[in-house]
């Protein structure tokens, strides 16, 4: 076989990862489908929101409550210059509800979850244990992909809840503490910062639905990604440790991308 | 069956037969010494190993490859065509990375063919849809070459998973077909029934894998490399449970192997596989009758 020109080899990778995109697309959209199809495999599902959810609570409360922490002593030193100190619980809160609590707790659940998900997958590809589940007349897709990705779906929402209320607790305790501004007044501020950005519906600030759509699309990245490259494993162990790093780096990129691109849409579909 | 068939089955049964009188209660890997002593005895009888099961030529196809091709980036199989009726043992064998197991996956419909036609108890699934194909897969029983058990569920939940897929049996009617499934393959299944894969041996593995394979009851058994990686003892006891199963269910059973040894003890048929082609196709006796020079050569080795 002749060597490949340059355009061959460029047209082929191109042709390659256009396909790959194409499979990323199609397993979401199966992993989506089968949550309406029976049989629901509840166990599993109930199993992944305990490992996904649950047992990342612990990391996301941390980095929660040091983010509140650091944000307020920044505000704190920023503001003072313009003598507006009180009104550091407004931006811990809008910046937590809004960007970080959302994107850290995206980030963190790929580390510590995608990284998981990635690597059993993958195991079990590579010891051909999705192969088993395919002749044993199960669909791996519907068995493995759906309850983690809908866990996925499910528990970031209420991980990012936690850790913005978290980090909105531990800006409280510095600007008490280390600025003296008095609680009271602390979490007047957060409800004015709430309130300040309108409502959907009357009742449901902006910001509540900016910070929860968020992470409903994050879980989905960080499954369907974690899921994508543990079931295209290959080459042994090794393959095993390449999709994991994929997973947290394609994830981590991913959610910071596509962060920015939602918060452009959302604000300009509820407006500031 | 003929008269020396039947010769040959006492002995076979002996050989599990010891291993759950032994000392009166049924026994593990570790204490198979009387197991043992009979596979010796039957691997000493190789000489008059007749053929497992006397052509059945007339018997119905239960799986049938025409003129199969496969090809990814490069041709992996090429016109692979054979038949395997109803009770025969058909043994693909041939060199390492020549497309033996693919054959298994086209079996499976895991992968599906370019060119050609797959017909599995009587049905073309070359183009069925997905659900059908698993449908049809339901109906099959693999045992992988690492035995790919599930290494989150207890050996009695590997088992049970194709059952509580795709029966309605109660969780006592399962665990009671479990059992029985362990017990077909000589281990015992109050002391393996709740440990997880990893805490087994390879041959233990292997045995779990084999009674997961055959918990739905399936007409067809496929193994891939059932003996690689064994002791010579414990891949006697392997071959001898896969006669066992075609023996005293009456399964078609396709096996990949390189293990000339005991592919002779339980083929009836043999498949050669070279440079993606099948070379030979036959029962063993004509294997070792052939002067084709690639099959003294692959028989060379043995």
């Amino acid at each position: 076989m002749p060597t490949p020109t340059f355009a061959e080899r460029l047209s082929r990778a191109t042709k390659a990862k256009a396909l790959a995109v194409q499979s990323y697309f199609a397993l979401a959209g199966r992993a989506l489908g089968f949550i309406f199809v029976r049989p629901f495999y509840s166990q599993d599902l109930i199993q992944q929101m305990d490992e996904i959810g649950v047992k990342s609570l612990g990391i996301v409360l941390l980095t929660g409550f040091f983010t509140g922490m650091v944000l307020a002593l920044q505000a704190s030193v920023q503001l003072k210059t313009f003598g507006a100190t009180m009104y550091i619980g407004r931006l811990v809160t809008g910046s937590m509800i809004r960007e970080l609590g959302p994107v850290l707790a995206g980030l963190m659940v790929a580390g510590r979850v995608g990284s998981g998900i990635a690597a059993q997958l993958g195991s079990m590809r590579v010891t051909e244990q999705i192969d088993a589940l395919n002749t044993l007349g199960t669909d791996p897709i519907k068995k493995l992909v759906t309850p983690r990705v809908l866990a996925a779906l499910i528990m970031l929402p209420i991980l990012t809840v936690i850790n913005d209320f978290v980090g909105i607790v531990g800006g409280n305790l510095i600007s008490t503490l280390l600025v003296g501004i008095p609680s009271g007044l602390y979490w007047r501020t957060v409800w004015e910062q709430i309130a300040s950005g309108g409502f959907v519906f009357r009742y449901i600030p902006n910001d509540f639905v900016q910070g929860l759509i968020k992470p409903f699309v994050f879980g989905g990245i960080i499954s369907i990604s974690a899921c994508y490259y543990g079931l295209n494993t290959t080459g042994g162990t090794e393959g095993v440790g390449q999709s994991t790093t994929r997973t947290v780096v394609l994830s981590s990129i991913l959610i910071l991308i596509v962060d920015y691109f939602l918060t452009q849409v959302l604000l300009s579909l509820l407006g500031a | 069956m003929t008269d020396d068939v039947r010769d040959s089955e006492p002995k076979t049964a002996d050989a599990l037969d010891a291993e759950r009188r032994h000392d009166g209660r049924r026994v593990g890997e570790r204490d198979e010494s009387a197991v043992r002593t009979a596979i010796r005895r039957e691997l000493a009888g190789e000489a008059e190993r007749s053929a497992v099961d006397q052509p059945t030529e007339n018997a119905e196809p239960v799986i049938e490859m025409q003129d199969v091709s496969l090809a990814f980036d490069h041709p992996i199989l090429e016109d692979i065509s054979f038949v395997a009726r109803k009770g025969e043992t058909v043994c693909i064998v041939g060199e390492s990375g020549t497309g033996k197991s693919t054959i298994l996956k086209l079996i499976l419909r895991l992968l599906i063919p370019d060119d050609g036609h797959v017909n599995i108890l009587g049905q073309d699934i070359t183009h069925l849809t997905f659900v059908e194909a698993l449908k049809v897969r339901q109906r099959m029983g693999m045992v992988f070459q690492g035995a790919a058990l599930f290494d989150s569920m207890s050996v009695l939940e590997n088992i049970a998973y194709p059952l509580r897929e795709h029966t309605d049996l109660s969780d006592d009617d399962i665990e009671q077909r479990v059992r029985e499934k362990l017990e077909f393959v000589g281990l015992e299944p109050d002391r393996v029934m709740d440990q997880l894969p990893s805490e087994l041996s390879g041959g233990m593995r292997k045995r779990v894998g084999v009674a997961r394979g055959m918990a739905d009851n399936p007409e067809i058994m496929l193994y891939d490399e059932p003996t690689s990686g064994l002791d010579p003892l414990t891949t006697g006891t392997i071959t001898l449970l896969i006669l066992k199963l075609q023996r005293e269910l009456g399964v078609t059973s396709v096996v990949v192997s390189h293990d000339i040894r005991s592919v002779f003890r339980m083929a009836t048929k043999v498949a050669v596989l070279n440079e993606r082609r099948i070379v030979f196709f036959g029962t063993p006796e004509e294997m070792a009758a052939s002067d084709d020079k690639y099959l003294r050569d692959f028989l060379g080795g043995y």
